[in-house]
């Protein structure tokens, strides 16, 4: 039997006197993202509150139907009708307004990194880690840093859910990036173009379809968020579980429960339906 | 003709110091070598030659031969690591960024083995690209860009994708691509291989009408002698990095620098490079209308020959007259023009052998080689047929049968 020796690092110590450090330093900066956040959260709800029920369960039918078929599309407009049943409507649009706000910020953050890691490989081999550490450190961890910049609320729910949600679009921008066939990106330069109308003109829209591909991804991922999120005081589906959970009520779990399964259902398909579009002309891979 | 282009002593080395590597180069140490002792690859090996305005020139060699490295560096796409390619006078491999941008847009145009082109865009937006790049007005653009689907064949297809078009129809986008930005050199890599054979004959048919039309100067990559030398104004060809032989696709024929240039062109079909004039003889005796049969049958003595060509004044062919016919006419005092004969075969200078073997069947008298002003410059009799066709040194001083 050999004992670990009586050695203590105080790393933990360190990110806490780190995360207090930003949170005094960068007052004004994380007071700003809350504002942007919170105002883009609440327009988007306001939005489709204001919007009549049935209005959005036609748009949803009507989506269906343009990037699948007329089944799925009246198949997903029954999905909405339903969780409308069971009295989740404003949950299910606070649930939507959150992952939309997610998503946007994901995609602003997201695609420039990846674009940047596409052509540095300096910047490239530092962010790996930093990616794979964000997928796999356990989500419960960094809602306690969301806490501390951002309160309980919305806004930190979005703070976790951009850390879990980040990394497939930015890996698959760089992976579409670099995967552009190499005769096209030659051909652009043959034809002199500069490097922002290569990116602009060529290798943005050549890699398109396969950042539609880690869109689809990171917007399930923030999906799979919504409950941890609820933890940190995000409203919605989520915290419909949760207090499910507390109350240990059955009835009202499996209903918030399949209500999640269901808006899943309908965002992968769309998503996957958009990218589909993109990928009809566009991409050097066949 | 002048020189457009004049590549000096350019090599290419890949690898983590490719600069090192050049006094090695400049010693005269092998690739081998160098790969061993620097692990650096040599891609381009000291290369000069020169491309003349308006010509066809015709990089040829085997896969790994460095044709490919070679023909990227009259863009920059690879930068030379030494020596100098003069455009116009200029060294392009000095050039700073907005010089060498500049060449790119309006002087440099490049058409790709896969066709390379922007599977995102339509035909027409294709075709469009390098005057996008410019910054052309949107009308003016598309009218130029319009004008050159058509050269290529491909009027109505503009609003298409290139995914929906084939092969041959994708390089053709290629072609109208490049010429959109009516360059002065026209950059081909394999621009035909990876079409099926019959698609690369018409290409090739095609090219040689858009080049007749147009004339650019194209730098053309392939592995194909036979297409190299039905392309090519000049051949040069490459093996393992350098630049072994340069010159017309006959030249190299008749004499290959080197035991590899003679393997290598060993399975060409003769047939489809050699012209008339290679393989015509010029004749020793010429009757002119006007000097009668007893010329006509003194010439043929004296020459040792059966028939002989007429002409008129100003050297066009008018017939030909036999030794039979001759003796007959002069017994029967008959004049040289009663006893001509007119079922000869007249042949242009520059009509390939290929074309030639036929009409040497058919006709019972030597075929007569006229150049473009339809003078008469030489005949071909069925065994300079035959002989053109083996690779052993023509006998130019044969005698004259028929």
């Amino acid at each position: 039997m050999g004992n670990f020796p009586d050695i203590r690092t105080q790393i933990g110590d360190y990110v806490d006197q780190f995360v207090s450090f930003l949170d005094t330093s960068l007052e004004g900066f994380f007071d700003f993202i809350f504002f942007i956040s919170s105002r883009t959260i609440n327009g988007i709800a306001d939005f489709l509150m204001w919007m009549p029920w049935w209005l959005f369960i036609i748009l949803i039918v009507l989506m269906g139907w343009y990037f699948k078929s007329v089944v799925s599309g009246v198949l997903y407009g029954l999905f909405i009708f339903l969780i409308g049943t069971f009295g989740l409507w404003e949950d299910m649009m606070t649930t939507i307004s959150i992952i939309i706000t997610a998503v946007i910020i994901c995609l602003i953050i997201g695609i420039p990194l990846g674009v940047w890691m596409a052509f540095s490989k300096g910047f490239s081999t530092v962010m790996r880690p930093l990616l794979d550490a964000m997928q796999t450190m356990p989500s419960f961890v960094y809602l306690i840093p969301a806490i501390f910049f951002f309160g309980l609320g919305n806004v930190s729910a979005i703070f976790a859910t951009l850390i879990y949600a980040l990394p497939p679009v930015i890996r698959l921008t760089e992976l579409a990036i670099r995967g552009v066939d190499k005769e096209v990106i030659e051909s652009a330069q043959s034809f002199g173009s500069s490097n922002w109308q290569m990116l602009k003109k060529v290798q943005l829209p050549q890699a398109l379809p396969t950042i539609m591909a880690g869109v689809n991804q990171t917007t399930m991922m923030a999906l799979a968020m919504v409950v941890i999120a609820s933890m940190v005081g995000a409203s919605g589906l989520g915290e419909q579980v949760l207090v499910a959970i507390n109350r240990i009520d059955i009835a009202l779990g499996f209903e918030a429960g399949i209500s999640i399964v269901f808006l899943a259902i309908i965002i992968d398909r769309i998503t996957n339906g958009v990218a589909g579009k993109f990928q009809k002309h566009g991409g050097a891979t066949e | 003709m002048t020189a457009q282009i004049r590549v000096e002593n350019v090599s290419k080395i890949f690898g983590p110091k490719p600069k090192s590597v050049i006094p090695m180069i400049k010693e005269g140490m092998s690739k081998e070598g160098i790969l061993n002792k620097t692990n650096h690859t040599v891609g381009v090996y000291n290369a000069s030659f020169e491309v003349e305005k308006g010509e066809v020139f015709v990089i040829m060699g085997l896969s790994g031969s460095g044709k490919s490295t070679l023909i990227r560096c009259f863009n920059l796409l690879n930068k030379p690591t030494d020596g100098s390619i003069y455009l116009d006078g200029e060294d392009i491999v000095a050039f700073n960024k907005n010089e060498l941008k500049k060449i790119r847009q309006e002087k440099i145009a490049m058409v790709f083995q896969h066709f390379g082109l922007f599977s995102h865009r339509t035909i027409l937006a294709n075709v469009e690209y390098g005057l996008e790049i410019r910054n052309v007005s949107k009308e003016e653009r598309r009218e130029i860009a319009m004008n050159n689907i058509e050269t290529v064949g491909l009027k109505g297809y503009e609003d298409k994708y290139p995914d929906e078009l084939s092969g041959g129809m994708q390089q053709r986008v290629g072609l109208a691509r490049a010429l959109a930005n009516d360059p002065d050199i026209l950059l081909m890599d394999e621009p035909f291989s990876a079409l099926d054979p019959l698609i690369r004959r018409e290409m090739q048919l095609e090219l040689l009408d858009i080049q007749e039309r147009l004339q650019k100067t194209i730098i053309f990559i392939t592995h194909d002698v036979n297409e190299a030398f039905k392309l090519g104004d000049r051949v040069a060809v490459m093996k393992n990095g350098q630049v072994e032989q340069v010159g017309t696709p006959e030249e190299i024929i008749t004499s290959p620098a080197n035991h590899y240039i003679s393997d290598f062109i060993k399975d060409i079909d003769r047939s489809k490079v050699f012209q008339a004039e290679h393989i015509m003889t010029r004749p020793n005796a010429l009757v002119s209308l006007k000097d009668g049969l007893n010329v006509a049958v003194k010439e043929m003595k004296e020459n040792g020959i059966s028939s002989v060509f007429v002409v008129n004044r100003s050297r066009q062919v008018e017939g030909i007259v036999t030794i039979d016919d001759a003796i007959q006419g002069i017994k029967e005092k008959q004049r040289l023009s009663d006893v001509l004969r007119h079922d000869i075969t007249v042949v242009n200078q520059e009509e390939y052998i290929n074309d030639l073997i036929p009409k040497a069947l058919e006709s019972q008298f030597p075929l007569a080689v006229v150049n473009g002003e339809n003078k008469l410059i030489g005949f071909i009799l069925r065994v300079h047929v035959l002989s053109g066709l083996v690779s052993e040194e023509i006998n130019k001083s044969e005698a004259y049968y028929v």
